[in-house]
């Protein structure tokens, strides 16, 4: 234990001591814990992508870039490309976010606004929450069983009428774009309204007041001044809730068609790298396993740029609303 | 903290003289009764608002000053226990009537609050933001500027006003917030204690801008400094806090000219509290 400096500072009555060896002894080994966790993080992520490299090298050296922009994936003559996988993994994932984004943002309104009793809120919270427990192979087979008959006469409808548009060009034969945007919007949905929720709750009661006392109504309130207040908080939850739709496999592996065409149909199949990769993988050999483990590395090339680019403009909204270095 | 027990006997049913302004009244409050849910926080208080004059609220903890400045704009229709009984007629229009919409009676009557709270956008934005509520058509640079200038924040500020409002010092920030409270040049001006967070020189700049804005506004000014209310007040209205009945109920005490409430006090217990006998 230290010498306490300090020792004839204390009067005869007085009950203030150093801390003792024993609490010194357990900071540092707290401390040591935090770091071997946090070095944990980094020397998993090396590894699977020293792994996926390693895997994928062959495939790499064969194909180099033209892997970004092929559009043929045939394991017979030996040809790979992933463009058309990258296509519809982010207009999928685009899709849905526009979709959960407006859907989560509106109930984390609805949820923290004054709208409903706070203990009603809390039960509302749970369901939204509950949706992130259900496993993605249901939300396949609900897509499946249930949504696709569901909007089936409305897609044919709108390809009837509005064919010329490029989104409605084509006839909704079963899987598709939509049915695969739709699930994958109620499977982020959570995320985003549970971040948002946060978001939300974190402005302090100054700024409400601050903004009824100027003579906003509720909607401006909400509007001109909680939206931007929270507008950090709703970008992490945005940039996480694409994150997630990225990388969601099975759902879509039941969805989206598995089509191998870069079409701006709603109702077209297609495919997405996730889904190629659950898809491909159980019958892949050889060559082909290779060409996965470079798909795989695509993949996480995509979601790595994503949340480092939602990160950079979460940064620049906290720099310029909030006044922070 | 608590009333010297002096007059404990008449002082749950005391009511203060109603004080005769000698100017213009613009809001003629008289609140009879507010409640918290079941707690009685406030009764039977007279205060009359007077044009182009500063009026200041002064009172031990508790006293529900500061409930009565929220129930001129209505600010306290946000907490929803609040149940106001009596009347604030402004301009002849009683707030608390049927059908009058808080958010116009807070558009005509804006607040100051206590802790500073600029909006998490730019220094121009926060002083404009009651300009584009009010859907103005005209020269928003100039108006800003002129707001800016008023709150004494114009120099500091006019090179950054791109800046967010949050990026200021705590007493920049409440000079910010008198600006964006200005800008749209309502009647009346409610301050509750916007001073209690700045150091002594903000204190005093904002001090000196609330004289200049009696010029053109009314003001209602909440403090727990009796130095400030002496400073700037021209008419004080003590409030003190009942204890007798088992509750905390505030009331007025005693209203009018600042200079005689301090000097020549008529109800022993603002003698008591002028003196600095509690607090």
């Amino acid at each position: 234990m230290a010498t306490n400096p300090f020792e004839r500072a204390g009067s005869s009555g007085t009950i203030t001591r150093p801390p003792s060896g024993g609490e010194l002894t357990t900071d540092s080994v707290f401390r040591g814990i935090a770091y071997v966790c946090a070095a944990l993080i980094v020397v998993l992520t090396a590894l699977i992508l020293w792994e996926l490299g390693k895997e994928a090298m062959p495939a790499i050296s064969k194909y180099g870039l033209g892997f970004w922009y092929g559009t043929t994936w045939d394991v017979n003559k030996g040809v790979f490309g992933v463009l058309p996988e990258i296509w519809g993994t982010l207009y999928s994932s685009l899709l849905a976010l526009l979709l959960g984004g407006v859907f989560g943002i509106s109930i984390a309104i609805f949820l923290t606004q004054d709208f409903i009793h706070a203990k009603l809120a809390v039960v509302f919270r749970t369901i939204v929450e509950l949706l992130a427990a259900i496993p993605s192979v249901v939300y396949g087979l609900w897509g499946i069983y249930v949504l696709i008959p569901m909007i089936r006469p409305g897609a044919e409808w709108l390809h009837q009428h509005f064919g010329w548009v490029p989104f409605f060009s084509t006839d909704l034969s079963g899987p598709g774009m939509a049915p695969a945007a739709l699930v994958l919007a109620i499977m982020i949905l959570p995320t985003v309204a549970a971040i948002s929720v946060d978001a939300f709750r974190r402005i302090p009661y100054k700024v409400k007041e601050a903004a009824y006392g100027m003579g906003t109504t509720k909607w401006e309130a909400i509007l001109k001044v909680m939206l931007p207040t929270a507008s950090s908080g709703i970008l992490a939850a945005l940039v996480l809730g694409f994150g997630r739709a990225l990388g969601e496999t099975m759902a879509l592996a039941m969805l989206i068609g598995n089509a191998n065409q870069i079409n701006l149909s709603l109702f077209a199949p297609a495919n997405t790298l996730a889904s190629l990769l659950a898809s491909s993988f159980p019958e892949a050999g050889g060559i082909e396993v290779q060409a996965l483990m470079y798909a795989a590395l695509v993949l996480l090339l995509i979601t790595f740029i994503v949340n480092v680019a939602g990160l950079a403009v979460q940064q620049y909204t906290v720099r310029k609303f909030e006044g922070k270095a | 903290m608590n009333a010297p027990a002096s007059d404990m006997t008449s002082v749950s049913d005391f009511i203060a003289e109603p004080y005769v302004t000698q100017g213009s009244t613009v809001i003629d409050c008289n609140v009879k009764k507010i409640f918290y849910g079941s707690f009685l926080a406030v009764r039977d208080s007279f205060v009359p608002i007077e044009k182009n004059k500063i009026t200041a609220f002064i009172g031990p903890s508790g006293c529900g000053k500061s409930t009565v400045l929220r129930s001129l704009n209505r600010m306290n229709d946000l907490i929803p226990i609040f149940r106001f009984e009596g009347t604030v007629n402004y301009h002849g229009q009683d707030i608390y009537a049927k059908g009058v919409d808080p958010v116009v009676v807070r558009r005509y009557i804006g607040m100051v609050f206590q802790q500073p709270n600029p909006f998490s956008m730019s220094i121009y934005d926060n002083v404009a933001f009651g300009l584009r509520l009010n859907k103005f058509k005209g020269n928003y640079d100039e108006k800003v500027q002129k707001a800016l200038e008023r709150a004494a924040l114009w120099k500091e500020v006019k090179d950054k006003l791109k800046n967010s409002g949050l990026s200021l010092s705590g007493g920049q920030q409440q000079r910010l917030c008198i600006a964006r409270a200005i800008a749209t040049e309502p009647d009346v001006l409610l301050m509750d204690e916007p001073c209690s967070a700045l150091d002594p020189i903000a204190t005093r700049q904002v001090e000196e801008l609330m004289l200049e804005l009696r010029e053109r506004f009314t003001v209602a000014l909440v403090t727990h400094n009796m130095q400030q209310a002496t400073r700037v007040g021209d008419t004080t209205a003590f409030f003190s806090v009942d204890i007798s009945q088992g509750g905390r109920t505030g009331y007025l005490v005693e209203m009018g000219p600042t200079k005689q409430v301090f000097e020549d006090p008529q109800q022993k217990l603002t003698k008591e509290y002028v003196a600095g006998e509690f607090s």
